[in-house]
């Protein structure tokens, strides 16, 4: 038997925990989410509001 | 250098810079809250149409002092310092760029002072929202951006410190959940500051000339993100001392750390979408923008509370009944420590916050529902379940633990200490109870005059409404004297408290550090990593915690029963056919 195969492989990190360690990622979704469907999709709304005449 | 001690009643590791610097910005919050609380005795005072104390003018000013103290500047100096702890300590690192935290410290303080100013001066009373096309003097804006400036250094301190930990392995797995709590929190924060400098950076040219308009919608919208989320930073703060609580108490682990991640996840992408429902009677934006950000999203975050409503008890129950207290449903919660004002505040802002202010925030974020009560004084009582009892009687808890562990001194007054948190917690339930009564029969928020007097357009409220403002009003007084009873005790200790260490003097409660003999550890060893419950296994099909569950499902039923009468009430007032 190769001696390779007798090292233990390291256990494999689940997605959804590389996710939630991943802070600057959630940093980033946790900013982009508000700026996007909250700020910029409020903004489009109002910036599309006709001008009174 | 050693720049580490332990202390030897919690076993907590602080850093050398950053123990003073939670010190200060702790400090820095209560001084906050102190001015927060005399201004609440005008307000309220006020409110309480048969006292009716303040004239106008004062009455804004007081209003507008009190909501930026107490909603901005007390609790985001607190939460700067359980961003520090929640790092540094926790994690048992040190703290990252320790100058740049001071210099952030610094600008907190400048821009506060600087803003108090401005209201104090007289011509600054547009209230915490400084709604365009109302103006302040230039120095209140620049007051809040030095001060928000000075909030997101702090913030991200706080991030280098975790990347520091994460490079010296000073912990092993993931971070404590409270720390995850904490992070959820600082992401928070970078929106709510950038939103805030987004708006308020113009606005502040617009005071000196430099800019000629501000629209009022757009203000709003993007104000909203700072004030709103700004709120939302206290809860994901307070949750994660729910937790630092309960562990501490009861030795209470999560009972499933995947779940109250999963949570904090949820806040981290929903959360703040609640700031839309201010906006949700504002015409020119659609239903759906109105709809989505509120009654969906919104939802998703309050799922996440109701999953930590759930599981902090529910681990404080677990723990409890591992300890031989398992009689009946509630013999854990009957027998736990009541005196102890850490616990007493901790469960009160717990269960206040989640029935009062959980169930009244999915009211107001319904968008047909939120008709009958929106701008009345129903908003500001469901804020002050909120942020007054939720975040503030959760940090004045987490302050009678930091006393003796962060500090060094033991408590001043502990009898004091021990009814503080009933009185607090008693005077503002009647207030917010009956300012939410008030509110539903239409009384309106930031109104000096109930009685319309001289009014062009008057409006007579029915008697119960002066009932309920009356009472309200005697609620408040007593949470003010709850608030300066918690006043009376952390400063008394600071100055009078028994000192537990030789040279914890008076200097040292205000940020210099102890004598360098202290500080004696190199590098804490490292945080092992907690072995896994047995009620995080699959397969425990034992039902762990019903105490709790009966007490969520009344909160469940509370919920439901509150939820379609107000539905039914929106079709008396507001008949269609």
């Amino acid at each position: 038997m190769p001696e390779e195969d007798n090292i233990p492989k390291p256990e494999r990190i689940p997605f959804f925990q590389r996710l939630l360690e991943n802070t600057f990622l959630l940093l980033f979704i946790g900013v982009a989410m508000p700026t996007v469907f909250y700020i910029l999709w409020g903004i489009m709304e109002i910036a599309t509001i006709p001008v009174a005449e | 250098m050693a720049q580490f001690r332990v202390c030897p009643d919690s076993g907590f590791y602080f850093d050398k810079s950053a123990e003073s610097l939670m010190k200060v910005n702790a400090i820095a919050g209560a001084v906050s809250l102190l001015i927060a609380g005399i201004l609440a005795i005008g307000v309220i005072l006020t409110r309480w149409q048969e006292v009716h104390l303040l004239p106008a003018d004062l009455f804004y000013q007081a209003l507008t002092g009190h909501g930026i103290n107490a909603l901005i500047f007390w609790i985001i100096f607190f939460e700067i310092a359980i961003l520090y702890f929640a790092s540094s300590t926790l994690l048992r690192t040190r703290l990252a760029a320790p100058k740049w935290a001071w210099l952030g410290f610094i600008l907190m303080v400048v821009g506060a002072v600087m803003n108090n100013v401005a209201v104090a001066q007289g011509n600054s009373s547009v209230m915490m929202t400084s709604y365009a096309p109302m103006q302040a003097e230039p120095h209140f804006y620049l007051g809040l951006i030095l001060f928000a400036v000075g909030a997101l250094i702090g913030v991200f301190v706080f991030f280098g410190t975790l990347v520091i930990a994460k490079d010296d392995q000073t912990y092993e797995g993931s971070v404590p959940l409270v720390t995850f709590g904490a992070i959820t929190a600082a992401i928070i924060a970078v929106f709510t500051i950038a939103s805030g400098a987004v708006i308020l950076v113009p606005t502040f040219l617009w005071s000196i000339g430099y800019i000629n308009h501000i629209d009022a919608e757009m203000y709003r919208i993007i104000w909203w993100g700072l004030g709103h989320s700004s709120q939302q930073i206290n809860v994901a703060a307070h949750v994660s001392v729910w937790y630092l609580l309960a562990g501490i108490l009861f030795g209470a682990r999560p009972m499933s750390e995947k779940v109250s991640r999963t949570a904090f996840l949820l806040y981290i992408l929903f959360l703040q979408l609640a700031c839309a429902h201010h906006i949700l009677v504002d015409p020119g934006i659609s239903s759906e923008w109105k709809v989505f950000n509120t009654s969906y999203a919104m939802y998703l975050a309050v799922l996440a509370s109701m999953i930590h409503g759930l599981t902090v008890p529910g681990a404080m129950e677990v723990a409890q009944r591992e300890k031989g207290l398992t009689k009946g449903l509630f013999e854990w919660l009957r027998k736990a420590p009541w005196g102890n004002p850490v616990f007493s505040g901790f469960f009160f802002s717990l269960v206040i916050f989640g029935f009062i202010g959980g169930i009244t925030g999915v009211v107001m974020g319904t968008e047909q529902i939120n008709l009958i009560i929106h701008n009345t004084i129903y908003v500001p009582a469901h804020f002050h379940a909120t942020v007054a009892v939720g975040t503030t009687l959760a940090f004045m808890a987490l302050t009678y633990l930091l006393i003796p562990v962060l500090f060094r001194r033991s408590l001043f007054l502990p009898w004091v200490a021990k009814m503080q948190p009933y009185v607090f917690s008693a005077g503002m339930t009647i207030m917010i109870l009956f300012m939410l009564g008030a509110g539903t029969l239409g009384v309106s928020r930031r109104h000096w005059d109930m009685d319309f007097t001289g009014a062009a357009l008057s409006f007579e409220y029915p008697g119960t409404a002066y009932m309920m403002m009356a009472v309200g009003g005697i609620g408040g007084v007593l949470g003010i004297l709850g608030g300066a009873m918690y006043l009376l005790v952390t400063v008394g200790s600071l100055v009078f408290g028994k000192k537990l260490e030789p040279s914890a003097g008076l200097f040292q409660s205000f940020g210099v550090p102890l004598s360098s003999g202290s500080y004696n550890i190199q590098q804490p060893e490292r945080l092992p990593m907690a072995p896994k419950l047995a009620v995080e296994q699959h397969g425990s099909a034992g039902f762990e915690a019903p105490g709790t569950f009966v007490l969520a499902m009344a909160l469940l039923v509370s919920f439901v029963v509150y939820y379609f009468i107000n539905w039914d009430y929106l079709a008396s007032v507001w008949p269609l056919s």
